[in-house]
Parts: structure tokens; sequence; C-alpha cells
């Protein structure tokens, strides 16, 4: 791999321990994939966030890291909402490390919001053809695939180190070689909703690491394409796939049609619905929110909710920005007593592990939350979500 | 007699010698390893109960999350980390966690290492300068 005399320096330690690593990293990654250099990005986003995912080894690790990012950088969701953990039963000792690692990475000049959207927050915005660092799974699928933008999927430690340097690999994903789609996928039914969730969730395992293009009947909003790629990316590891006409490098692009194709029916669909019949549990708690709820998908909430009392506990996850900019949809939420969180999701919080069976709206929760929290998952679109959350007990339930 | 040397690709840098251990199965450092004691945990595989404190530890490649990159510092960190790595071919959370925990690692070495070396072997990884040198082919058993 071709390094500038710069790059050099940094690599002997001319710059310090801490970038003499970053570099290290890169350049062993660069390698392993054959990397011709390093290119620019224009900003990172970092997993390993949560104390339930790295311990105490993580928290080190970062804490012993030093100097300032060069690009825009921000979280992935950490283990609690770092504003309000105690709404959500978190133990103190839990706090005080989640606390402590977030502080951590705060040190080295990283945004401290904590989300897997970070393509709607104000001041991070994302283009097409631009060269990335980010390694939340769906955030880097919404950025390939919705938006065309460019990056790998990135571990923690890589997109922290690329965020140091301001730089990453040439290899994957920011090579148009790589881009290009390798499997077909037909749809036959038409879709709405919580059914691209369960689209993903399907065509996920099929896929698995490679590029999917995807021919559907009816054309997608964002918020949906944000779930097809979430739980594609969950039960595969597709960062990148097209939907022809939609996506803007099937537009741009002219790709060939791929040998492979796989059809996908609406029995397959129906089979993640029915899944709750299976489990035959209850479930004890709602969950909305994975990846972190739009604008539209808080409104939605709010309006579904309006005049209601949930029965169960419900959780609606997005970003504290998202919150501060919709006060009046997260009024509407709570007032049903739903609780509205933010820096965090029903995966990656240890509040999840202590219900037996959770209701959630999205793919990714759903290939996520039986492995990840050990509870049963189920799964329903929102308006089924919220009339779980809201129907009367049957027991004289008083509220 | 001369040492025998092997040409490799540098992953983390760093120079360290000791007593190899084999192992064919690929490893998972988060749930194959206990990180406070570097004793692999993980039923069936074939280093089950063995310590890779130390050690020269020879594996094909990681497998698994992420999170095993964290979970190396961890072992560095408790004094139970191999002393080096030796891989066919690395992948990426091994890579990283070498590099983080400064643990030396070469790969894709000039001659399968499976058909060079055994357990008990004293070697030297050079990843500075991605070599690896048998020093001692009869092990330090047969020194006592």
């Amino acid at each position: 791999m071709y390094l500038t005399k710069e790059e050099e320096q940094i690599l002997n330690g001319e710059a310090g321990e801490t970038l003499r690593q970053a570099i290290e990293i890169l350049v062993a990654l660069g390698d392993i994939y054959g990397a011709d250099r390093l290119i620019p990005i224009k900003s990172a986003q970092i997993a390993g966030v949560s104390y339930k995912t790295i311990g105490d080894a993580g928290l080190e690790w970062i804490s012993d890291l030093e100097g300032q990012v060069k690009v825009p950088a921000i979280l992935n969701p950490a283990g609690m909402d770092l504003e309000d953990w105690k709404r959500l039963r978190i133990s103190p000792e839990f706090a005080e490390k989640q606390k402590a690692i977030v502080q951590a990475y705060k040190k080295l000049g990283i945004r401290c919001e904590c989300t897997c959207t970070p393509y709607t927050l104000e001041g991070f915005s994302v283009n097409y053809g631009d060269h990335l660092a980010w390694s939340e799974s769906s955030a880097i699928s919404y950025a390939n695939s919705v938006i065309g933008a460019r990056t790998n999927r990135e571990g923690g430690p890589s997109a922290l180190s690329a965020a140091l340097l301001g730089k990453t690999a040439n290899y994957g994903f920011h090579l148009d070689k790589n881009r290009v789609p390798e499997v077909s996928i037909g749809v036959e039914c038409s879709l709405k909703e919580s059914d691209y969730g369960a689209l993903g969730y399907v065509a996920g395992k099929f896929i698995g690491n490679r590029v999917p293009i995807f021919h559907l009947k009816n054309k997608p909003e964002m918020d949906e394409l944000k779930a097809l790629g979430a739980a594609m990316a969950a039960s595969g590891a597709v960062a990148l796939y097209h939907v022809k006409g939609v996506t803007p490098e099937a537009c741009r692009m002219n790709f060939e049609e791929p040998e492979e194709k796989i059809v996908i029916e609406r029995n397959q669909l129906d089979e993640v619905y029915s899944s709750r019949r299976r489990a035959g549990k209850e479930p004890e708690l709602i969950t909305i929110g994975c990846p972190h709820c739009s604008k539209s998908e808080l409104k939605k909430a709010a309006e579904l909710l309006k005049g209601k009392m949930v029965s169960k506990e419900t959780w609606i996850f997005t970003s504290r920005e998202l919150t501060k900019r919709n006060p009046e949809y997260v009024r509407t939420i709570e007032e049903s007593g739903a609780k509205v969180v933010c820096d965090t999701c029903m995966v990656v919080s240890p509040a999840t592990n202590s219900y037996s069976c959770v209701m959630v709206n999205s793919g990714k929760a759903f290939a996520y939350v039986p492995g990840m929290c050990g509870a049963e998952s189920v799964y329903g679109d929102m308006e089924t979500c919220i009339e779980e959350a809201t129907r009367e007990k049957k027991e004289g339930g008083s509220h | 007699m001369v040492p025998i040397k092997l040409k490799g690709r540098t992953i983390s840098r760093g120079c360290a010698e000791g007593e190899v251990l084999l192992s064919r199965d690929p490893i998972s450092f988060l749930g194959s390893v206990d990180p406070k004691t570097g004793i692999v945990v993980e039923e069936k595989h074939s280093l089950a109960g063995k310590s890779i404190k130390g050690k020269i530890l020879v594996f094909p490649h990681g497998k698994g999350s992420t999170v095993g990159s964290y979970v190396m510092y961890q072992l560095k960190k408790n004094g139970a980390a191999p002393a080096a790595i030796i891989n066919l071919e690395t992948e990426p959370i091994v890579a990283v966690g070498a590099i983080i925990s400064e643990i030396p690692l070469v790969d894709m070495l000039e001659k399968n290492p499976y058909e060079l070396l055994k357990d008990g072997n004293i070697v030297l990884v050079n990843g500075s300068e991605g070599y690896i040198e048998l020093i001692k082919p009869e092990g330090s058993k047969a020194e006592k």
C-alpha cells in the first residue's frame, strides 16, 4: 500500500502513539483487502459505545487515546439514555461505566449524540459520492444505498482510527467495481411499511454479504428503505443494495442484471408476522424505533397514541436532536404513558434483558433481540404494535 | 544450525519469542477465550482447556463478533495475551485486536506453518519486519 511521506512519518510514530496506532490499523486493513492508498473521508460514525458490548476493555482502550478527530465524528447508540437512564431501570454501576465511555469519546472531539441515524442530524450532511467511515450496520446500508455515499463496514476501532486521521483505506465499497449488483431479488407482491423490514429479514439470509438489486412493484418511502437495509444488515451482512428505478446508483449506473435471481413471495413475509403464533407468548414490552425513528415515524406514533393510554411498557427510540426539534410529538407520545428514549435502543440496552417477549416493528430488532437480549421477538407494523400497547387488560385493567 | 526463517506479511508490529501453540480451529476471542486467564473455554475447540498466555499462538484466522478486538486488549491488560500470533490469513477483527493490544502478528508465510511448526517449538515472530524464525525446533521441553 502506498503511503505519502507524511503518512510514513505517522506510521513511524513521529506524530505520537495514538496516531501511530490509528494508521497501523488502517494500513493493516488496507493490506488485508488490497487497498492502494489512504483516501480522505468526510465523516466518521463510531460503534462500540454500549458498555454492554465493549466492556472494560473497550473503555480502557478508548481512554488511553489522545488527540482530536480530524473530521466530524459521532457515536452509535449507547446502552442507556444518557440524561434519563433511571427511567428504564439501568443500574448505577452500568450508568457509571457508560458515562465514562462517552466521556472518553468526547475528549477526542467526537459529538456525543448516540444515534444509528446520523444522516438525519443537522451539520452531519452526507451526499452522493462522499467517502465515509461509518460503523453502524444500518447507517452504512442507508449511506451506501439510499444516499449513494461510500463506506465499508467499519468496526469500532477502525472507524475511530479513521476519524483521528481523517482518512480510510481505499478498498471495498469505496471502489466502483465492488458496488455492482451480484444478485437480483424479484418481489412479487406489493409492499408497505413494515413489509420492508420483513423483506429485508428474509432476503438478508439469502444474500449474505453480497450486493443485491431489488425489483419492486411499488416505490418505497425513505423510512421503508431504511427498514429494508437495516433488516438485511442484521439477518445478513448486506452493506449496499440497489432498488431498480429508485436508489441513486441504480438510476445512474445502468447496471447489468446479475445472473443469479431470487424471487420472494408474500407467504415468506407473512411467516415473519406469524412467528408470534408459533412463539405462543404474549408481548410484555413494545418497542419502536430500530433504526431510530425519523420525524415522520414520530408523527405517526404520536397520531396513533393520541388520546389513548398504554397498558404495556412501550418504548419509542429516536435521536435526542429529533426530540428537541419535535417536542409536540414527544409530548403526545408521553401523555399516553409510552416513553420516548434517546441515545440507545432495544438491542444494545440491558433494560430489554428483563422481558421475555418483545414486540417490534423492525426486521433488525426482530433478528437481534433473541440473541442479544434473551427475549422472544414478535413482529408487527407500527399500527399493530400500538394496538397491542394500548389494548385494555382483560381482568379489569385500570388506567 | 542455521535457524529457519520464513517471510510473511506484517499485520501488527513488534517482536516476541516464545513457545508455539497450534490451533487448527479458528478462534473467536469473544466467547472462545477467558479474558482474565487466557484459557480457551469454547467446548469442542482443539485448544479447549489450554492457556494461550505467553504463547506464540498459531491459528488459521479469526471468527465471530467485532467485539473480539476489545477482548484481545483485555487479555493484554490482564497479562494473559499470547506473546505473538501467526495466522494463515488474518481477518480484520484479529488484526485490529492485535494492533491495539501490541501483539506482534505475521500472516501469509511463504511456507505453511502447520507443516513446519509443532507445539513446544521456540519461535521468534518479528511483526515489524514481517518474518518468523524457528529458533529451537526441538522445543523447550528437550531442555527441561
